[in-house]
């Protein structure tokens, strides 16, 4: 099966939606008549972390793309309304040129919009809205994919909210944002749009997924999916990557080890500095060969005329880079921290629901005991305060707080109860 | 002419062992100073070993066809090729007496037989190790205002230090400034007074007034401080270390300073500054008093309209916290 929908996992609203509009797409190509509503330009794709909102996005960008016919009900009279075809058939092949391409990123009419830092500028914002009014080279449409809107700046946003107003014919924006809440995407923005709410997917179509489609161990497939509590890609990297499942031991040994005043400090650096580490490592082969490349562009070390005036400009292009890889790496250091956060906060939920007679399943099945014993031990109530202090050092975190600051004062809290 | 008596610090063959940039490029300067001492028209060559070729060196040590005295710096020893290297071994054992030979070398494992053979034969080794230790830190701003012609005590060696930060050349700037506008003594009161401006020590002097219990004075300060410009962002990450420097020294136990430096990562005044302000903390108080300052984080990093409100709220909660748990 190699449907661009198949990646969606237990989204079944959502994958009859997309399909839909992927059809009358087509049918509007072949400059057939579609209903109004039937195909919109701006499309909002809403969803927790990990429950797929990009991949969403990207096999709807594929769909868009496809240039395999396949027989459809705008394209054949013999198909009835209702048919099975109707749900099954329509664009997004996954092996054509344009599947392909479109979902490997180097479709000629698909831009992607990915923030490396904590933020989408506005000079980057206002080139994309400008080319993504020029014709598509393959004569279908001119996709812009904006994967973090909610990191939109104001004025990046405004750029955005002009194009998506008054779109170009061929033109089609999908964006993507935790949720379409005022503090994520703004209301005029929203009011444009397509919402395609996503939900966080349940342990059980994760394991699935893992085991159908990566070929994981059932037994690996079930724990795993629990213990990434929705995420489908920080599940596949605790199946497939070992430092992933190390750093997360480590994580869990904190509760443990928050002994008195002094340990909690020590676990807060340690924690800090696990996430800097792992941080550094998933920026650094990009840092290198972007700097590699911009050098090579720049021409670096050429000599001659004008070449300390070169040198110049060489140094702010560089500067720039820094900056940019700066930023990147700040937000690389969040996600890590934020990852290592909902471990953590797994585990007292697990120790809530154990006080509570095991309703239901472990998020983390490897700490079950731990938990079990925590439970004997802690009041639901200071238990409740465990799991707040973690949800607050999060959100603490996201309001731009001192990462350490707001991590020792968590573990203070942890520890006291 | 200066002098006809070759300068008895002169030697023909100068080591200088280390990767510490400012110490490496002080050495080399010092070098050619004496060299030119003796000779003011001395030639200077300087030149990379990396990419050296044997010919080339032989030529740079070679005596000048119209006399005169040379000094050739020879960079990244440690990266000599072999030939090149063997050279340099053997031209050590009989040194031209009008060439000042000058070889940097890194320290590390690299071409250590390089910097092992060049020391035995009697060059002059000039260490030039990065400064790690604090301890070396403060050595160096002591016998660096001592070179300067000024006199220094630990205690203002350390204050600026936590003013300046650990960069060298800084330190070295900062060192010279201070002999500059002062008459040559350096105490802790003049490093203070000098860097009043900087957020840092105005933080510090608010979040040790806070710890310490003494709220009027914690207020003044941080009036003061705001009065004068100073960002809320950084006295607020001071508070927060505060009370993160007296968990941390309360909970190590009762160690003598000096030993606990090490195991704490903290400079032995800073211990003791804090074993004294730990008195009348408990662990619950100073888990609230953590929480207020993540809070107060939080407020000044664009939550709050008044920052100057939440530092003075953060102030008093500390006072709540400390006298909650002194009972
Ligand atoms: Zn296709």
């Amino acid at each position: 099966m190699n449907d661009v929908f198949a990646q969606l996992v237990g989204q079944p609203e959502a994958v009859a939606t997309l399909r839909a509009a992927s059809r009358a797409a087509a049918a509007v190509l072949r400059g057939e008549a579609v209903g109004a509503g039937a195909m919109t330009h701006a499309w909002l794709f809403t969803g927790p972390p990990g429950s797929g909102r990009s991949v969403a996005a990207r096999a709807f960008a594929a769909a868009l793309q496809c240039t395999e016919v396949r027989k459809g009900p705008f394209l054949s009279d013999s198909v009835v309304e209702g048919s099975p075809l109707n749900d099954e058939a329509g664009p997004g092949c996954g092996v054509c040129t344009g599947c392909h391409t479109a979902l490997a990123g180097t479709h000629p009419d698909v831009r992607f919009v990915v923030p490396d830092g904590l933020s989408i500028p506005v000079a980057q914002m206002r080139d994309l809205v400008l080319r993504s009014a020029t014709t598509p080279a393959n004569g279908r449409w001119q996709v812009l994919l904006i994967e973090d809107a909610d990191r939109l700046t104001e004025a990046a946003g405004n750029a955005l909210l002009k194009a998506v107003e008054e779109p170009p014919d061929r033109t089609i924006f999908l964006l993507c944002a935790p949720s379409d809440h005022p503090d994520d995407i703004s209301v005029t923005i929203r009011s444009r749009c397509r919402v395609v709410p996503l939900r966080q997917p349940g342990a059980e179509a994760v394991s699935t997924l893992l085991v159908e489609r990566d070929g994981v161990d059932p037994a690996t497939a079930a724990w795993v999916a629990a213990a990434a509590q929705g995420h489908v890609g920080r599940a596949r990297r605790l199946a497939g990557d070992r430092e992933a499942r190390d750093r997360r031991a480590a994580v869990l040994a904190v509760p443990r080890q928050l002994t008195g005043v002094g340990a909690c400090f020590d676990a807060a650096a340690a924690l800090i500095e696990a996430a800097e580490a792992e941080a550094a490592a998933s920026v650094a082969a990009t840092d290198a060969a972007e700097r590699a490349a911009l050098e090579t562009a720049l021409g670096a070390g050429g000599t001659g005329k004008g070449s300390a005036g070169a040198a110049r400009g060489i140094a702010g292009q560089l500067k720039d880079l820094e900056k940019r890889q700066k930023s990147r790496a700040t937000r690389a250091q969040r996600d890590a921290l934020d990852r290592a956060l909902l471990d953590l906060a797994g585990f007292y939920r697990d120790v809530l629901n154990a006080r509570w007679g095991g309703a239901v399943a472990p998020v983390h099945a490897d700490t079950a005991p731990l938990a079990e014993a925590a439970a004997q031990r802690w009041t639901a109530e200071s238990t409740l305060r465990r799991l707040e202090a973690v949800l607050t050092c999060r959100t603490a975190i996201d309001a731009n707080v001192k990462p350490r600051i707001a991590v020792e004062a968590m573990m203070l809290e942890l520890w006291q109860g | 002419m200066v002098s006809q008596v070759p300068s008895p610090a002169l030697t023909p063959v100068v080591l200088v062992l280390g990767d510490e940039e400012l110490l490496v490029a002080r050495a080399v300067t010092d070098t050619a100073a004496r060299a030119r001492v003796v000779d003011p028209a001395v030639e200077l060559r300087e030149m990379d070993a990396d990419t050296l070729l044997v010919g080339e060196l032989a030529e740079a040590l070679s005596p000048s066809l119209f006399g005169g005295r040379r000094v050739v710096v020879l960079r990244r020893g440690q990266d000599a090729k072999k030939d090149v290297a063997a050279m340099l071994l053997d031209y050590v054992k009989a040194p031209d007496p009008e060439v000042t030979l000058v070889v940097a070398h890194a320290g590390g494992a690299k071409g250590k037989a390089i910097a092992d053979g060049l020391a035995k034969a009697g060059a002059e080794v000039v260490p030039a190790a990065k400064i790690t230790k604090h301890r070396e830190r403060v050595d160096f701003v002591t016998s660096e205002v001592r070179r300067l012609g000024g006199r220094c005590q630990a205690d203002a060696a350390e204050a600026l230090i936590e003013a300046v930060g650990h960069d060298l050349r800084e330190l070295a700037a900062a060192c010279a400034q201070l002999i500059a506008d002062t008459d040559g003594r350096v105490d802790a009161a003049t490093v203070a007074r000098y860097y009043r401006g900087k957020a840092e020590v105005s933080g510090f002097a608010v979040a040790d007034a806070a710890v310490a219990g003494d709220l009027p004075a914690a207020l003044e300060a941080l009036r003061w401080a705001l009065h004068s410009g100073v960002d809320p962002v950084p006295i607020a990450d001071a508070l927060a270390d505060g009370v993160r420097t007296v968990a941390r020294v309360a909970s190590a136990g009762r160690g003598n300073a000096f030993q606990l430096a090490s195991s704490l990562g903290m400079p032995a005044w800073k211990i003791e500054k804090a074993q004294r302000q730990a008195r009348g903390w408990t662990p619950e108080g100073l888990v609230k008093a953590m929480r207020a300052a993540a809070d107060c984080n939080a407020a000044v990093k664009g939550g709050e309209e008044d920052r100057g409100y939440a530092l003075e709220r953060t102030i008093a909660a500390f006072a709540r916290a400390r006298a909650g748990g002194s009972r």
